[in-house]
Protein backbone atom coordinates (compact mmCIF):
# COMPACT_ATOMS: atom_id res chain seq x y z
CA UNK A 1 0.00 0.00 0.00
CA UNK A 2 1.32 3.45 -0.82
CA UNK A 3 1.47 5.71 2.20
CA UNK A 4 1.95 8.73 0.00
CA UNK A 5 -1.15 8.21 -2.08
CA UNK A 6 -3.16 7.68 1.08
CA UNK A 7 -1.86 10.95 2.56
CA UNK A 8 -2.64 12.77 -0.68
CA UNK A 9 -6.18 11.42 -0.78
CA UNK A 10 -6.81 12.40 2.84
CA UNK A 11 -5.42 15.87 2.34
CA UNK A 12 -7.85 16.45 -0.55
CA UNK A 13 -10.64 16.12 2.01
CA UNK A 14 -9.20 18.64 4.43
CA UNK A 15 -9.78 22.37 4.05
CA UNK A 16 -6.72 24.59 4.45
CA UNK A 17 -6.16 26.32 7.76
CA UNK A 18 -8.29 23.92 9.79
CA UNK A 19 -7.62 22.10 13.07
CA UNK A 20 -6.83 18.40 12.86
CA UNK A 21 -6.43 15.74 15.52
CA UNK A 22 -4.59 12.67 14.25
CA UNK A 23 -5.25 9.50 16.28
CA UNK A 24 -2.36 7.07 16.18
CA UNK A 25 -0.24 9.57 14.26
CA UNK A 26 2.81 7.28 14.06
CA UNK A 27 5.87 9.21 12.99
CA UNK A 28 3.81 12.27 12.16
CA UNK A 29 3.92 11.97 8.34
CA UNK A 30 0.27 12.92 7.82
CA UNK A 31 0.39 15.96 10.08
CA UNK A 32 3.61 17.10 8.45
CA UNK A 33 2.06 16.63 5.02
CA UNK A 34 -1.04 18.54 6.08
CA UNK A 35 1.01 21.28 7.72
CA UNK A 36 3.13 21.69 4.59
CA UNK A 37 0.34 21.39 2.01
CA UNK A 38 -2.78 22.50 3.85
CA UNK A 39 -1.46 24.81 6.54
CA UNK A 40 -3.40 22.92 9.20
CA UNK A 41 -2.63 23.06 12.89
CA UNK A 42 -3.19 20.12 15.14
CA UNK A 43 -1.95 17.47 17.45
CA UNK A 44 -1.01 13.89 16.97
CA UNK A 45 -1.92 11.26 19.52
CA UNK A 46 0.49 8.36 19.70
CA UNK A 47 1.40 5.64 22.14
CA UNK A 48 4.86 4.45 21.01
CA UNK A 49 7.79 6.40 22.49
CA UNK A 50 10.00 5.99 19.40
CA UNK A 51 7.23 7.46 17.24
CA UNK A 52 6.94 10.40 19.62
CA UNK A 53 10.64 11.10 19.13
CA UNK A 54 10.08 11.03 15.35
CA UNK A 55 7.23 13.53 15.68
CA UNK A 56 9.36 15.85 17.81
CA UNK A 57 12.06 15.69 15.13
CA UNK A 58 9.47 16.82 12.59
CA UNK A 59 8.23 19.56 14.91
CA UNK A 60 4.80 17.95 15.11
CA UNK A 61 3.07 18.46 18.48
CA UNK A 62 2.24 15.03 19.81
CA UNK A 63 0.55 13.89 22.99
CA UNK A 64 1.23 10.43 24.28
CA UNK A 65 -2.16 8.80 24.58
CA UNK A 66 -3.63 5.35 24.87
CA UNK A 67 -6.60 5.55 22.47
CA UNK A 68 -8.31 2.74 24.35
CA UNK A 69 -8.89 5.28 27.11
CA UNK A 70 -10.89 7.49 24.74
CA UNK A 71 -10.41 11.19 24.08
CA UNK A 72 -11.52 12.43 27.48
CA UNK A 73 -8.95 15.23 27.57
CA UNK A 74 -10.54 16.90 24.55
CA UNK A 75 -13.54 19.19 24.55
CA UNK A 76 -16.55 18.63 22.29
CA UNK A 77 -16.10 19.91 18.73
CA UNK A 78 -12.64 21.27 19.43
CA UNK A 79 -11.32 20.06 16.05
CA UNK A 80 -12.52 20.38 12.47
CA UNK A 81 -11.33 16.89 11.63
CA UNK A 82 -10.37 13.90 13.69
CA UNK A 83 -8.34 11.53 11.52
CA UNK A 84 -7.39 7.95 12.16
CA UNK A 85 -5.29 6.18 9.56
CA UNK A 86 -4.66 2.45 9.71
CA UNK A 87 -5.39 2.39 13.44
CA UNK A 88 -9.06 1.42 13.77
CA UNK A 89 -8.16 -2.26 13.63
CA UNK A 90 -5.74 -1.91 16.56
CA UNK A 91 -8.02 -0.27 19.10
CA UNK A 92 -9.99 -2.15 21.69
CA UNK A 93 -13.30 -0.33 21.27
CA UNK A 94 -13.66 0.86 17.65
CA UNK A 95 -17.31 1.80 18.04
CA UNK A 96 -16.63 3.90 21.12
CA UNK A 97 -13.67 5.57 19.47
CA UNK A 98 -15.67 6.45 16.34
CA UNK A 99 -18.25 8.10 18.58
CA UNK A 100 -15.46 9.90 20.43
CA UNK A 101 -14.08 11.14 17.11
CA UNK A 102 -17.39 12.78 16.31
CA UNK A 103 -17.76 14.18 19.80
CA UNK A 104 -14.39 15.94 19.54
CA UNK A 105 -14.43 16.76 15.81
CA UNK A 106 -16.96 18.04 13.30
CA UNK A 107 -15.93 15.36 10.85
CA UNK A 108 -14.07 12.08 11.09
CA UNK A 109 -11.74 10.51 8.57
CA UNK A 110 -10.79 6.86 8.84
CA UNK A 111 -8.65 4.59 6.71
CA UNK A 112 -8.21 0.87 7.12
CA UNK A 113 -7.11 -2.20 5.23
CA UNK A 114 -10.16 -3.93 3.82
CA UNK A 115 -10.25 -7.58 4.83
CA UNK A 116 -12.99 -8.15 2.27
CA UNK A 117 -10.37 -7.76 -0.46
CA UNK A 118 -10.27 -10.76 -2.76
CA UNK A 119 -6.80 -11.78 -1.67
CA UNK A 120 -7.88 -12.04 1.96
CA UNK A 121 -10.90 -14.04 0.89
CA UNK A 122 -8.71 -16.28 -1.23
CA UNK A 123 -6.31 -16.90 1.62
CA UNK A 124 -9.08 -17.88 3.94
CA UNK A 125 -10.83 -19.99 1.32
CA UNK A 126 -7.78 -21.84 0.05
CA UNK A 127 -5.52 -22.17 3.08
CA UNK A 128 -8.10 -21.97 5.83
CA UNK A 129 -5.84 -19.47 7.62
CA UNK A 130 -6.86 -16.06 8.95
CA UNK A 131 -6.04 -13.21 6.62
CA UNK A 132 -3.41 -10.87 8.05
CA UNK A 133 -3.12 -7.14 7.73
CA UNK A 134 -0.02 -5.04 8.04
CA UNK A 135 3.32 -6.56 8.95
CA UNK A 136 3.45 -10.01 7.28
CA UNK A 137 5.83 -11.22 10.01
CA UNK A 138 2.95 -11.05 12.49
CA UNK A 139 0.43 -13.79 12.99
CA UNK A 140 -3.17 -13.56 14.24
CA UNK A 141 -2.15 -14.09 17.89
CA UNK A 142 0.61 -11.49 18.15
CA UNK A 143 -0.67 -8.83 15.77
CA UNK A 144 -1.79 -5.52 17.28
CA UNK A 145 -4.62 -5.67 14.76
CA UNK A 146 -7.40 -7.11 16.86
CA UNK A 147 -10.44 -5.67 15.05
CA UNK A 148 -9.98 -6.34 11.37
CA UNK A 149 -13.02 -5.50 9.27
CA UNK A 150 -14.31 -5.26 5.75
CA UNK A 151 -15.82 -2.36 3.84
CA UNK A 152 -19.26 -3.82 4.40
CA UNK A 153 -18.58 -4.33 8.14
CA UNK A 154 -17.51 -0.71 8.54
CA UNK A 155 -20.51 0.69 6.69
CA UNK A 156 -22.85 -1.47 8.75
CA UNK A 157 -21.26 -0.11 11.93
CA UNK A 158 -21.74 3.46 10.70
CA UNK A 159 -25.37 2.69 9.94
CA UNK A 160 -25.88 1.22 13.41
CA UNK A 161 -24.18 4.04 15.31
CA UNK A 162 -25.75 6.98 13.51
CA UNK A 163 -22.72 7.97 11.48
CA UNK A 164 -23.33 9.51 8.06
CA UNK A 165 -20.70 8.69 5.44
CA UNK A 166 -19.92 11.83 3.46
CA UNK A 167 -17.33 10.46 1.09
CA UNK A 168 -15.49 7.23 0.52
CA UNK A 169 -12.69 6.14 -1.73
CA UNK A 170 -10.67 2.98 -2.24
CA UNK A 171 -7.15 2.21 -3.24
CA UNK A 172 -6.45 -1.03 -5.05
CA UNK A 173 -3.27 -3.04 -4.78
CA UNK A 174 -1.69 -1.07 -7.61
CA UNK A 175 -1.91 1.98 -5.29
CA UNK A 176 -4.42 3.78 -7.45
CA UNK A 177 -7.93 4.84 -7.03
CA UNK A 178 -9.39 1.98 -8.99
CA UNK A 179 -12.24 2.28 -11.41
CA UNK A 180 -13.56 -1.15 -10.66
CA UNK A 181 -12.89 -0.78 -6.94
CA UNK A 182 -15.51 1.93 -6.99
CA UNK A 183 -18.02 -0.58 -8.24
CA UNK A 184 -16.88 -3.52 -6.12
CA UNK A 185 -15.12 -1.86 -3.20
CA UNK A 186 -15.41 -4.74 -0.79
CA UNK A 187 -13.78 -7.08 -3.30
CA UNK A 188 -11.22 -4.87 -5.01
CA UNK A 189 -10.47 -2.08 -2.52
CA UNK A 190 -7.31 -2.83 -0.61
CA UNK A 191 -7.42 0.31 1.50
CA UNK A 192 -10.67 2.06 2.34
CA UNK A 193 -10.90 5.77 3.16
CA UNK A 194 -14.00 7.34 4.69
CA UNK A 195 -15.05 10.83 5.63
CA UNK A 196 -18.07 10.99 7.90
CA UNK A 197 -20.10 13.06 10.34
CA UNK A 198 -22.76 12.58 12.96
CA UNK A 199 -26.03 11.74 11.23
CA UNK B 1 43.19 18.14 35.28
CA UNK B 2 40.23 18.00 32.95
CA UNK B 3 41.33 14.64 31.48
CA UNK B 4 39.98 13.07 34.67
CA UNK B 5 36.47 14.03 33.76
CA UNK B 6 34.30 12.15 31.28
CA UNK B 7 34.43 13.50 27.72
CA UNK B 8 30.77 14.55 27.89
CA UNK B 9 31.23 16.49 31.13
CA UNK B 10 31.45 20.27 31.30
CA UNK B 11 34.45 19.62 33.57
CA UNK B 12 35.51 22.06 36.27
CA UNK B 13 33.05 24.85 36.93
CA UNK B 14 33.14 27.85 39.24
CA UNK B 15 30.00 29.47 40.65
CA UNK B 16 29.57 33.20 40.16
CA UNK B 17 27.69 35.67 42.30
CA UNK B 18 25.72 38.72 41.23
CA UNK B 19 24.61 41.35 43.71
CA UNK B 20 21.32 43.14 43.12
CA UNK B 21 20.74 46.52 44.78
CA UNK B 22 17.28 47.05 43.41
CA UNK B 23 14.77 45.97 46.09
CA UNK B 24 12.61 42.97 45.22
CA UNK B 25 8.97 43.10 46.24
CA UNK B 26 7.78 39.68 47.25
CA UNK B 27 4.32 38.12 47.00
CA UNK B 28 4.12 37.94 50.80
CA UNK B 29 4.18 41.74 50.91
CA UNK B 30 7.69 42.08 52.24
CA UNK B 31 10.64 43.51 50.36
CA UNK B 32 14.16 42.19 49.98
CA UNK B 33 16.18 45.42 50.00
CA UNK B 34 19.13 43.79 48.26
CA UNK B 35 20.20 40.25 47.50
CA UNK B 36 22.77 38.00 45.90
CA UNK B 37 22.14 35.31 43.35
CA UNK B 38 24.76 32.64 42.96
CA UNK B 39 24.71 30.83 39.63
CA UNK B 40 26.68 28.68 37.24
CA UNK B 41 26.85 28.83 33.47
CA UNK B 42 27.92 26.20 30.97
CA UNK B 43 28.70 26.80 27.31
CA UNK B 44 29.01 30.16 25.54
CA UNK B 45 26.38 32.82 24.97
CA UNK B 46 26.23 33.50 21.23
CA UNK B 47 26.38 36.96 19.66
CA UNK B 48 22.63 37.53 19.48
CA UNK B 49 22.02 35.83 22.84
CA UNK B 50 19.56 33.42 21.22
CA UNK B 51 20.99 30.24 22.73
CA UNK B 52 20.45 30.78 26.45
CA UNK B 53 18.67 28.17 28.54
CA UNK B 54 17.57 28.62 32.13
CA UNK B 55 17.59 25.49 34.25
CA UNK B 56 15.53 25.82 37.42
CA UNK B 57 16.25 23.58 40.37
CA UNK B 58 13.97 21.56 42.61
CA UNK B 59 13.42 21.54 46.37
CA UNK B 60 16.84 20.46 47.57
CA UNK B 61 18.77 21.36 44.41
CA UNK B 62 21.03 24.30 43.81
CA UNK B 63 22.96 26.18 41.13
CA UNK B 64 25.47 23.35 40.70
CA UNK B 65 23.66 21.52 37.90
CA UNK B 66 26.61 20.08 35.99
CA UNK B 67 30.34 19.46 36.13
CA UNK B 68 32.67 19.44 39.11
CA UNK B 69 33.84 22.06 41.58
CA UNK B 70 37.08 20.23 42.21
CA UNK B 71 38.89 17.24 40.72
CA UNK B 72 38.25 15.49 44.04
CA UNK B 73 34.46 15.75 43.80
CA UNK B 74 32.90 12.33 43.95
CA UNK B 75 29.75 13.40 42.19
CA UNK B 76 29.00 15.96 39.47
CA UNK B 77 26.17 18.53 39.59
CA UNK B 78 22.60 17.33 40.05
CA UNK B 79 21.62 17.24 36.36
CA UNK B 80 24.90 16.16 34.84
CA UNK B 81 22.96 13.36 33.11
CA UNK B 82 21.39 15.96 30.81
CA UNK B 83 23.87 18.86 30.64
CA UNK B 84 27.19 18.67 28.81
CA UNK B 85 28.80 18.40 25.37
CA UNK B 86 26.59 16.16 23.22
CA UNK B 87 23.98 15.73 25.96
CA UNK B 88 20.37 16.89 25.51
CA UNK B 89 21.23 20.31 26.96
CA UNK B 90 24.25 20.45 24.71
CA UNK B 91 26.86 22.91 25.96
CA UNK B 92 28.41 22.99 22.46
CA UNK B 93 25.24 24.73 21.30
CA UNK B 94 23.58 26.28 24.32
CA UNK B 95 24.53 28.72 27.04
CA UNK B 96 23.03 27.22 30.16
CA UNK B 97 22.32 29.18 33.33
CA UNK B 98 21.32 27.72 36.68
CA UNK B 99 20.92 29.88 39.77
CA UNK B 100 20.32 29.04 43.41
CA UNK B 101 16.84 30.18 44.36
CA UNK B 102 16.31 33.02 46.82
CA UNK B 103 15.78 31.53 50.25
CA UNK B 104 18.26 28.80 49.41
CA UNK B 105 21.29 27.91 51.47
CA UNK B 106 24.04 27.55 48.88
CA UNK B 107 25.00 31.14 48.32
CA UNK B 108 21.96 33.05 47.12
CA UNK B 109 20.45 35.27 49.77
CA UNK B 110 18.48 33.16 52.23
CA UNK B 111 18.09 32.30 55.89
CA UNK B 112 21.84 31.69 56.31
CA UNK B 113 22.73 35.12 54.84
CA UNK B 114 23.17 38.27 56.91
CA UNK B 115 20.20 40.58 57.05
CA UNK B 116 21.60 43.97 55.93
CA UNK B 117 19.23 45.75 58.30
CA UNK B 118 20.43 43.97 61.43
CA UNK B 119 23.79 42.50 60.53
CA UNK B 120 22.68 39.17 62.02
CA UNK B 121 21.74 36.14 59.96
CA UNK B 122 18.20 36.20 58.57
CA UNK B 123 17.35 32.82 60.01
CA UNK B 124 13.62 32.55 60.58
CA UNK B 125 13.20 36.22 59.60
CA UNK B 126 13.82 35.49 55.96
CA UNK B 127 10.56 36.26 54.15
CA UNK B 128 8.47 33.55 52.51
CA UNK B 129 9.28 33.36 48.83
CA UNK B 130 7.09 32.03 46.05
CA UNK B 131 7.66 30.57 42.59
CA UNK B 132 6.69 33.91 40.96
CA UNK B 133 9.20 35.68 43.26
CA UNK B 134 11.92 33.35 42.05
CA UNK B 135 10.95 33.95 38.45
CA UNK B 136 11.16 37.72 38.96
CA UNK B 137 14.62 37.36 40.51
CA UNK B 138 15.72 35.11 37.64
CA UNK B 139 14.44 37.70 35.16
CA UNK B 140 16.78 40.24 36.70
CA UNK B 141 19.61 37.77 36.38
CA UNK B 142 18.68 37.37 32.70
CA UNK B 143 18.77 41.18 32.31
CA UNK B 144 22.21 41.30 33.88
CA UNK B 145 23.48 38.56 31.57
CA UNK B 146 22.08 40.31 28.48
CA UNK B 147 19.46 37.66 27.77
CA UNK B 148 16.19 39.11 26.46
CA UNK B 149 14.58 35.78 25.73
CA UNK B 150 15.43 32.29 26.88
CA UNK B 151 15.63 29.71 24.10
CA UNK B 152 14.09 27.48 26.74
CA UNK B 153 13.32 27.42 30.44
CA UNK B 154 13.72 23.87 31.71
CA UNK B 155 13.06 22.26 35.05
CA UNK B 156 11.94 19.14 36.89
CA UNK B 157 9.57 19.01 39.84
CA UNK B 158 9.62 22.40 41.59
CA UNK B 159 11.94 23.47 38.76
CA UNK B 160 9.22 22.56 36.25
CA UNK B 161 6.82 24.79 38.14
CA UNK B 162 9.25 27.68 37.73
CA UNK B 163 9.46 26.93 34.00
CA UNK B 164 5.66 27.03 33.77
CA UNK B 165 5.57 30.29 35.73
CA UNK B 166 8.14 31.79 33.36
CA UNK B 167 5.91 31.02 30.38
CA UNK B 168 2.98 32.69 32.16
CA UNK B 169 4.72 35.74 33.62
CA UNK B 170 7.17 36.44 30.80
CA UNK B 171 5.64 35.02 27.61
CA UNK B 172 7.82 37.22 25.40
CA UNK B 173 10.95 35.99 27.15
CA UNK B 174 10.21 32.26 27.03
CA UNK B 175 10.53 30.59 23.61
CA UNK B 176 10.25 27.02 24.86
CA UNK B 177 9.16 25.63 28.19
CA UNK B 178 10.15 22.15 29.35
CA UNK B 179 8.19 20.97 32.37
CA UNK B 180 9.29 17.60 33.75
CA UNK B 181 7.67 15.58 36.53
CA UNK B 182 5.72 18.58 37.78
CA UNK B 183 2.13 19.55 38.57
CA UNK B 184 0.03 22.69 38.09
CA UNK B 185 -0.44 22.78 41.87
CA UNK B 186 0.04 20.46 44.80
CA UNK B 187 -2.63 17.99 45.84
CA UNK B 188 -3.86 17.77 49.42
CA UNK B 189 -1.72 14.64 49.77
CA UNK B 190 1.37 16.52 48.55
CA UNK B 191 0.73 19.31 51.04
CA UNK B 192 0.15 16.76 53.78
CA UNK B 193 3.56 15.19 53.18
CA UNK B 194 5.15 18.64 53.22
CA UNK B 195 3.38 19.45 56.46
CA UNK B 196 4.71 16.31 58.17
CA UNK B 197 8.20 17.24 57.00
CA UNK B 198 7.76 20.75 58.39
CA UNK B 199 6.36 19.50 61.68
CA UNK B 200 9.40 17.26 62.09
CA UNK B 201 11.59 20.38 61.87
CA UNK B 202 9.33 22.73 63.82
CA UNK B 203 9.00 20.25 66.71
CA UNK B 204 12.70 19.57 66.99
CA UNK B 205 13.72 20.94 70.44
CA UNK B 206 16.73 22.52 68.76
CA UNK B 207 14.69 24.45 66.24
CA UNK B 208 14.25 27.43 68.61
CA UNK B 209 11.64 29.05 66.38
CA UNK B 210 14.11 29.10 63.53
CA UNK B 211 16.79 30.97 65.49
CA UNK B 212 18.88 27.86 66.07
CA UNK B 213 22.07 29.43 64.76
CA UNK B 214 21.95 31.95 67.63
CA UNK B 215 22.04 28.97 69.97
CA UNK B 216 24.85 27.32 68.07
CA UNK B 217 22.76 24.26 67.25
CA UNK B 218 20.87 22.86 64.27
CA UNK B 219 17.58 20.96 64.29
CA UNK B 220 19.28 17.98 62.73
CA UNK B 221 16.83 15.37 63.92
CA UNK B 222 13.85 17.20 62.46
CA UNK B 223 15.59 17.96 59.19
CA UNK B 224 16.72 14.34 58.94
CA UNK B 225 13.16 13.10 59.43
CA UNK B 226 11.90 15.57 56.84
CA UNK B 227 14.47 14.32 54.36
CA UNK B 228 13.69 10.67 55.06
CA UNK B 229 10.01 11.26 54.46
CA UNK B 230 10.68 13.28 51.32
CA UNK B 231 13.06 10.68 50.02
CA UNK B 232 10.49 7.91 50.32
CA UNK B 233 8.08 9.96 48.22
CA UNK B 234 10.75 10.55 45.55
CA UNK B 235 11.23 6.82 45.01
CA UNK B 236 8.77 4.22 43.84
CA UNK B 237 7.89 1.09 45.75
CA UNK B 238 9.41 -0.90 42.88
CA UNK B 239 12.66 1.05 43.13
CA UNK B 240 12.89 0.45 46.88
CA UNK B 241 12.08 -3.22 46.45
CA UNK B 242 14.64 -3.65 43.69
CA UNK B 243 17.31 -1.81 45.65
CA UNK B 244 16.76 -3.23 49.13
CA UNK B 245 13.87 -5.66 49.26
CA UNK B 246 13.79 -6.91 52.84
CA UNK B 247 17.53 -7.44 52.97
CA UNK B 248 18.82 -7.60 56.51
CA UNK B 249 22.07 -5.96 57.38
CA UNK B 250 23.30 -8.79 59.57
CA UNK B 251 21.34 -11.54 57.92
CA UNK B 252 19.01 -11.90 60.92
CA UNK B 253 16.62 -9.83 62.97
CA UNK B 254 17.91 -8.65 66.32
CA UNK B 255 14.73 -7.50 68.05
CA UNK B 256 15.95 -3.93 68.56
CA UNK B 257 15.68 -0.49 67.01
CA UNK B 258 19.10 -0.30 65.45
CA UNK B 259 19.46 -0.58 61.71
CA UNK B 260 18.20 -4.01 60.75
CA UNK B 261 16.82 -3.71 57.26
CA UNK B 262 19.04 -2.29 54.53
CA UNK B 263 16.39 0.25 53.60
CA UNK B 264 16.70 1.71 57.11
CA UNK B 265 20.43 2.04 56.68
CA UNK B 266 19.94 3.76 53.35
CA UNK B 267 17.42 6.27 54.72
CA UNK B 268 19.61 7.11 57.71
CA UNK B 269 22.62 7.62 55.44
CA UNK B 270 20.62 9.87 53.09
CA UNK B 271 19.39 11.91 56.05
CA UNK B 272 22.82 12.25 57.64
CA UNK B 273 24.50 13.49 54.50
CA UNK B 274 21.61 15.84 53.80
CA UNK B 275 21.57 17.59 57.19
CA UNK B 276 25.28 18.33 56.89
CA UNK B 277 24.78 20.64 53.94
CA UNK B 278 21.17 21.82 54.04
CA UNK B 279 19.51 24.45 56.17
CA UNK B 280 16.28 23.71 58.02
CA UNK B 281 14.79 27.16 57.45
CA UNK B 282 15.46 26.81 53.73
CA UNK B 283 13.72 23.43 53.75
CA UNK B 284 10.68 25.02 55.38
CA UNK B 285 10.63 27.86 52.84
CA UNK B 286 10.99 25.57 49.84
CA UNK B 287 8.12 23.33 50.93
CA UNK B 288 5.93 26.39 51.41
CA UNK B 289 6.79 27.67 47.93
CA UNK B 290 5.64 24.29 46.64
CA UNK B 291 2.40 24.40 48.62
CA UNK B 292 1.58 27.94 47.47
CA UNK B 293 2.27 27.31 43.79
CA UNK B 294 -1.05 27.60 41.95
CA UNK B 295 -0.95 29.78 38.84
CA UNK B 296 -4.65 29.13 38.17
CA UNK B 297 -5.68 30.58 41.55
CA UNK B 298 -5.94 34.10 40.12
CA UNK B 299 -8.07 32.86 37.22
CA UNK B 300 -11.00 31.19 39.00
CA UNK B 301 -8.97 27.99 39.17
CA UNK B 302 -8.99 27.85 35.38
CA UNK B 303 -5.51 26.80 34.30
CA UNK B 304 -6.30 27.35 30.61
CA UNK B 305 -7.16 30.96 31.46
CA UNK B 306 -3.87 31.31 33.35
CA UNK B 307 -2.07 30.03 30.26
CA UNK B 308 -4.07 32.12 27.80
CA UNK B 309 -1.26 34.50 26.98
CA UNK B 310 1.63 32.09 26.87
CA UNK B 311 3.43 31.94 23.55
CA UNK B 312 6.06 29.33 24.37
CA UNK B 313 6.08 25.86 22.88
CA UNK B 314 5.89 23.20 25.56
CA UNK B 315 7.40 19.85 26.24
CA UNK B 316 5.70 18.17 29.19
CA UNK B 317 7.15 14.92 30.54
CA UNK B 318 6.08 12.59 33.31
CA UNK B 319 7.18 9.19 34.55
CA UNK B 320 5.04 6.09 35.03
CA UNK B 321 6.29 5.31 38.53
CA UNK B 322 6.16 8.89 39.88
CA UNK B 323 3.48 8.89 42.55
CA UNK B 324 4.46 12.25 44.01
CA UNK B 325 3.54 14.07 40.79
CA UNK B 326 1.86 11.35 38.74
CA UNK B 327 1.23 11.60 35.01
CA UNK B 328 -2.35 12.70 35.60
CA UNK B 329 -0.98 15.96 37.05
CA UNK B 330 1.15 16.62 33.98
CA UNK B 331 -1.84 15.88 31.79
CA UNK B 332 -3.74 18.66 33.56
CA UNK B 333 -1.15 21.07 32.19
CA UNK B 334 -1.31 19.44 28.75
CA UNK B 335 -5.06 19.70 28.67
CA UNK B 336 -5.05 23.37 29.64
CA UNK B 337 -2.53 24.07 26.88
CA UNK B 338 -4.61 22.13 24.34
CA UNK B 339 -7.67 24.13 25.33
CA UNK B 340 -5.80 27.26 24.35
CA UNK B 341 -4.42 25.80 21.10
CA UNK B 342 -0.87 26.07 22.43
CA UNK B 343 1.94 24.06 20.95
CA UNK B 344 2.50 21.17 23.32
CA UNK B 345 4.14 17.77 23.18
CA UNK B 346 3.63 15.33 26.03
CA UNK B 347 5.13 11.99 26.84
CA UNK B 348 4.85 9.63 29.76
CA UNK B 349 8.20 7.92 30.14
CA UNK B 350 8.16 4.31 31.33
CA UNK B 351 10.62 4.32 34.22
CA UNK B 352 10.71 2.50 37.55
CA UNK B 353 12.67 5.11 39.53
CA UNK B 354 9.75 7.21 40.78
CA UNK B 355 9.79 11.00 40.98
CA UNK B 356 13.59 11.03 40.91
CA UNK B 357 13.47 9.61 37.36
CA UNK B 358 13.80 13.15 36.04
CA UNK B 359 17.40 13.22 37.28
CA UNK B 360 18.36 9.88 35.76
CA UNK B 361 19.98 8.91 32.46
CA UNK B 362 17.00 6.95 31.12
CA UNK B 363 17.52 6.21 27.38
CA UNK B 364 14.00 6.94 26.10
CA UNK B 365 13.84 10.10 28.24
CA UNK B 366 17.21 11.22 27.00
CA UNK B 367 16.27 10.55 23.35
CA UNK B 368 13.11 12.59 23.61
CA UNK B 369 14.73 15.48 25.45
CA UNK B 370 17.58 15.40 22.92
CA UNK B 371 15.16 15.49 19.96
CA UNK B 372 13.25 18.39 21.50
CA UNK B 373 16.34 20.38 22.39
CA UNK B 374 17.63 19.83 18.84
CA UNK B 375 14.54 21.65 17.61
CA UNK B 376 15.17 24.39 20.15
CA UNK B 377 18.74 24.70 18.90
CA UNK B 378 17.66 24.82 15.26
CA UNK B 379 15.23 27.65 16.04
CA UNK B 380 18.02 29.49 17.82
CA UNK B 381 20.26 28.96 14.78
CA UNK B 382 22.89 27.09 16.76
Amino acid sequence: MSVRSELALISEWIHPGTRVLDLGCGEGQLLRYLRDTRDVIGYGLEIAPENIVSCVEKDIPVIQTNLDEGLKDFDPLSFDYVVMTQTLQAVRYPEHLLNEMLRVGREGIVTFSNLGHWRSRLRLALSGRMPVSGDPALDWYNSPNIHLCTVRDFEALCEDTGIRILERTFIDNAHRKHGLARVFPNLLGEVALYRFERA
Amino acid sequence: MPEQFPADSVGLVTPKTLHFDQPLELDCGRVLPEYDLVYETYGELNADASNAILVAHALSGDHHAAGYHSPDDRKPGWWDASIGPGKPLDTNRFFIVCSNNLGGCRGSTGPVSPNPETGALYGADFPMVTVPDWVRSQARLADALGIDQWAAVVGGSLGGMQALQWAIDFPERTRHCVVIAAAPKLSAQNIAFNEVARQAILRDPEFHEGRYSEYGVTPERGLALARMLGHITYLSEDALRAKFGRELREGKINFNYDVEFEVESYLRYQAETFVRHFDANTYLLMTKALDYFDPAANYDDNLAAALKHVTASFLILSFTSDWRFPSSRSREIVRALQDGNKRVTYSEIVAPQGHDSFLMPIPVYRDLLQAYMNRVAQEANV
